[in-house]
C-alpha cells in the first residue's frame, strides 16, 4: 500500500486538517492508502511513498526520496484532488 | 472540549503585527482558562521559528502549538480582524481570520480539527466569518454550516 505522510511544522494541528481532507478524497475516489500526519523533523528521517505539504515546507523536505506534493489551501477539496491525482500517477 | 463559544470569539479586532494578532486570538483562550499565557508565547515563538506554515488557506490562519506548552482544556477561538495583516505566506497572504488550536493529545483533539475542518471546507462560511459583525454572525454561521 502507498504511505502518504501530511506535514506541518509541530505536526498537531495543520497536518491533521491536511490528512482529514486527504483521506475525505483518498475514500471518494476508491483510492487505498496509509495517511499519517507528523512534524517535519520526524517526516525528514521517514520512509514513504509521497508527502503532501505547504510550499514552505516542502523546501525542507527537498532531499527526501519521497515525492512532494504541494497544497496551498488545505479546505480547497479541488485543489486536494489534484495533489491525489498526483498520487497515481 | 471548547470550540468557538461566545468568549472565545472577536470580531473586528485590531493588530498591526502577526505576532499581535496571534497573541490577541490567542489571549481569548487564557482569558477562559483554557490555555496559560506560556501557551501564547509558544505559539508565537513558533512562528517565528517555523515560519507561516500555518496560515494554511487564502486569509486564514491557525496558530497552535503543543499540548505540553500550556493547554489545559482542548479549544478553538476566533479573531476576526478589521483590516488583514501580511505574515509572510508567499501564497496565501493576507490573513483577516485566525484561529488559535489549543492542542491537546486527546480524542477531544481530533473532534476539534473536524469540526474546524468541516467549517472551513465551506468557502460560503469562510465569506461570511470575514463579514461577521458580532457573535450572532458567528453563532448563525456554526448553526447553518455544520
Amino acid at each position: 500500500m502507498r504511505k502518504v505522510l501530511t506535514v506541518c511544522g509541530l505536526g498537531q494541528g495543520t497536518s491533521l486538517i491536511l490528512k482529514m481532507n486527504v483521506e475525505q478524497v483518498l475514500s471518494e475516489k476508491g483510492m487505498l492508502a496509509e495517511v499519517e500526519h507528523m512534524d517535519v523533523s520526524s517526516a525528514s528521517s521517514m520512509s514513504a511513498d509521497y508527502i503532501i505539504t505547504s510550499k514552505e515546507l516542502a523546501e525542507s523536505l527537498a532531499g527526501h526520496k519521497a515525492k512532494v506534493i504541494i497544497v496551498n489551501n488545505y479546505f480547497d477539496i479541488e485543489e486536494i484532488k489534484q495533489a491525489v491525482e498526483g498520487l497515481m500517477a | 472540549m471548547k470550540f468557538l463559544e461566545k468568549q472565545l470569539v472577536r470580531v473586528r479586532a485590531e493588530a498591526v503585527t502577526a505576532e499581535e494578532a496571534i497573541s490577541l486570538a490567542g489571549q481569548l483562550l487564557v482569558d477562559d482558562g483554557v490555555a496559560e499565557a506560556a501557551y501564547v508565547a509558544a505559539m508565537v515563538r513558533s512562528y517565528q521559528q517555523n515560519g507561516p506554515y500555518f496560515v494554511v488557506a487564502p486569509n486564514i490562519a491557525i496558530p497552535h502549538a503543543r499540548p505540553e506548552d500550556g493547554v489545559k482544556e482542548a479549544s478553538v477561538s476566533f479573531l476576526q480582524l478589521k483590516e488583514p495583516l501580511l505574515f509572510g505566506h508567499t501564497v496565501n497572504d493576507p490573513v483577516q481570520l485566525i484561529f488559535c488550536l489549543g492542542a491537546s493529545s486527546s480524542e477531544e483533539h481530533v473532534a476539534l480539527l473536524k469540526k474546524l475542518t468541516l467549517l472551513l471546507n465551506n468557502p460560503d462560511n469562510v465569506n461570511k466569518l470575514s463579514l461577521a459583525a458580532g457573535y450572532t454572525d458567528v453563532e448563525n454561521i456554526l448553526k447553518g454550516g455544520m
